[in-house]
């Protein structure tokens, strides 16, 4: 699967899509749940609470290990996916479709920084090498 | 570890043909899944899979006197093979009473038997015998059997599909009653498995291995990695040495006494450790009550005192989380516990395993 590349990524492998309100989406990449493998637990932040850049705020858990979801930029959580309680195999199937949990930033200036496809897709290659 | 260093099996460029995603498993280079995990687990519940274990090492122990041999060198009794080809599981104990392993040994001959030992534990388990023979049974020969891979083919399917794919072994297959094996040939039925379904283990020239796989898939037969291999077995809750049991752990802790017979007037090494041990902890089963998903080593508070799950997962079949846990004597099935799962405490119940057993679910 390509990376899009209309969407952010980060280095703990969060993909970031700016939403046209403003606020952000956040999922995990297609390459974080072949490393994961079948996932069967998924644990949301609760709407309304705030967080720091870099601050762990979710949790995916596999047959095989758990793993921990960082806030790509500060802000507030304002939607999360309660679909994926029932159905965290919907990462697996299509993890751009299966989004996480939407953020309000408090600090747009964050977004910069964020890595473009090209770049989270040179992360992706070596560590499959 | 680097991957040219890892040691592999004769199946070893088939699993990347299949599309087998590779792990480091204790020094070998083997499939954790080919795809999907948990489709592989209901593969083997439902209809069929089959494991490369070829890891595993077939261990010939020949010659006269191999029987007392290993009455001596094992815990579990083999005067209780008596019918040819038949199958005992026993653990094979350090004078401490701790496992040194856990094995499946088979009777062929009286000067010829068969272990099965775990792929981690192979190389100490050849020169720990090798010790013990020098003293007691010098006329023992103990041949490791590194020119054999084993397939294990498991499920409700499995013995159908093993007959379509090699006829000759039929007649023999059919006579087999679990936890036997019978020699055709070259090849090695065992009606032995490690998935709580029936099936069998092959063990067969490596040579003849990517021949006999290939044709179990082109009869539909699902190829299935390590990973399903362990939530199967867990919810069989059958042990994995390593995880619920090593050196440090006897038997009696380990929900392994029914392979000990102290009683008998047999000597066998642990015997007298095993005999003045007055264990404080049993191996019991969880199942988590609340939302997430046990691992090993998290701990559990109970009231009477606290243990830790030993392996913990996911089980596909049940849909929740499982583990196998070593918890004070008086923590009972039935009884409520606390886990402490990665930040938060989670509430699970406790039950006697197996949870699951040929394809039923057997816990409520």
């Amino acid at each position: 699967m390509t990376t899009p590349a209309d969407l952010k990524y980060t280095k703990s492998h969060e993909w970031i899509k700016q939403e046209a309100d403003g606020t952000v989406t956040v999922g995990i990449t297609h390459h974080a749940q072949e490393l994961l493998g079948d996932l069967v637990f998924v644990e949301l932040p609760a709407v309304g609470r705030k967080l720091k850049q870099g601050e762990e705020c979710a949790v995916v858990e596999s047959v095989k290990a758990a793993a921990d979801v960082f806030a790509p930029v500060t802000g507030e959580v304002v939607a999360a996916n309660a679909d994926l309680a029932d159905a965290p195999e919907k990462i697996n199937e299509d993890a751009y479709l299966a989004w996480m949990f939407r953020i309000k930033p408090t600090a747009p200036g964050e977004l910069a920084g964020l890595l473009d496809a090209a770049a989270y897709q040179a992360i992706a290659d070596a560590d499959r090498h | 570890m680097t991957a040219s260093t890892l040691k592999t099996t004769p199946l070893n460029a088939l699993h990347r043909e299949f599309g087998a995603r590779m792990v480091d498993f204790g020094g070998w280079d083997m499939p954790l899944h080919y795809g999907s995990q948990i489709e592989e687990h209901h593969a083997v519940r439902r209809a069929c899979g089959m494991f490369d274990v070829s890891h595993m090492l077939a261990v010939d122990v020949l010659g006269a006197g191999a029987r007392e041999f290993l009455a001596y060198v094992l815990a579990n009794n083999v005067a209780r093979l008596q019918v040819p080809g038949k199958a005992l599981y026993s653990c094979l104990l350090n004078p401490a009473g701790g496992v040194l392993d856990d094995l499946i040994v088979y009777f062929f001959t009286e000067d010829r038997f068969r272990l099965i030992v775990n792929a981690g534990t192979a190389e100490k388990d050849c020169v720990w015998l090798a010790a013990r023979r020098d003293a007691h049974a010098p006329q023992v020969d103990i041949k490791p059997r590194r020119d054999l891979a084993i397939i294990a083919v498991q499920g409700p399917q499995a013995r159908d599909k093993v007959y379509a794919v090699l006829p000759e072994v039929r007649a023999a297959g059919e006579n087999l009653v679990y936890f036997s094996a019978a020699q055709i040939g070259e090849l090695m039925l065992a009606r032995t498995g490690y998935t709580g379904e029936d099936g069998f283990e092959i063990i067969l020239p490596a040579t003849q291995a990517t021949a006999l796989w290939r044709s179990l898939h082109a009869q539909g037969v699902a190829a299935a990695g390590l990973g399903a291999r362990d939530t199967l077995r867990l919810e069989a809750g059958m042990n994995l040495y390593g995880q619920d049991m090593d050196e440090t752990t006897t038997p009696l802790e380990t929900g392994l006494a029914w392979t000990v017979d102290l009683s008998a007037a047999r000597d066998f090494v642990g015997k007298s450790a095993l005999q003045n041990l007055r264990p404080t902890r049993h191996a019991l089963g969880l199942v988590l009550l609340d939302k997430g998903v046990m691992r090993g080593h998290q701990k559990i508070s109970s009231a009477h005192g606290e243990g830790h799950i030993t392996s913990g997962g996911f089980g596909p079949t049940l849909e929740r989380s499982i583990a196998l846990a070593r918890v004070p004597l008086a923590v009972r099935a039935g009884d409520e516990v606390q886990v402490a799962v990665r930040d938060k405490l989670l509430c699970a119940r406790v039950v006697k395993p197996p949870f699951v057993r040929h394809g039923k679910v057997l816990i409520v």
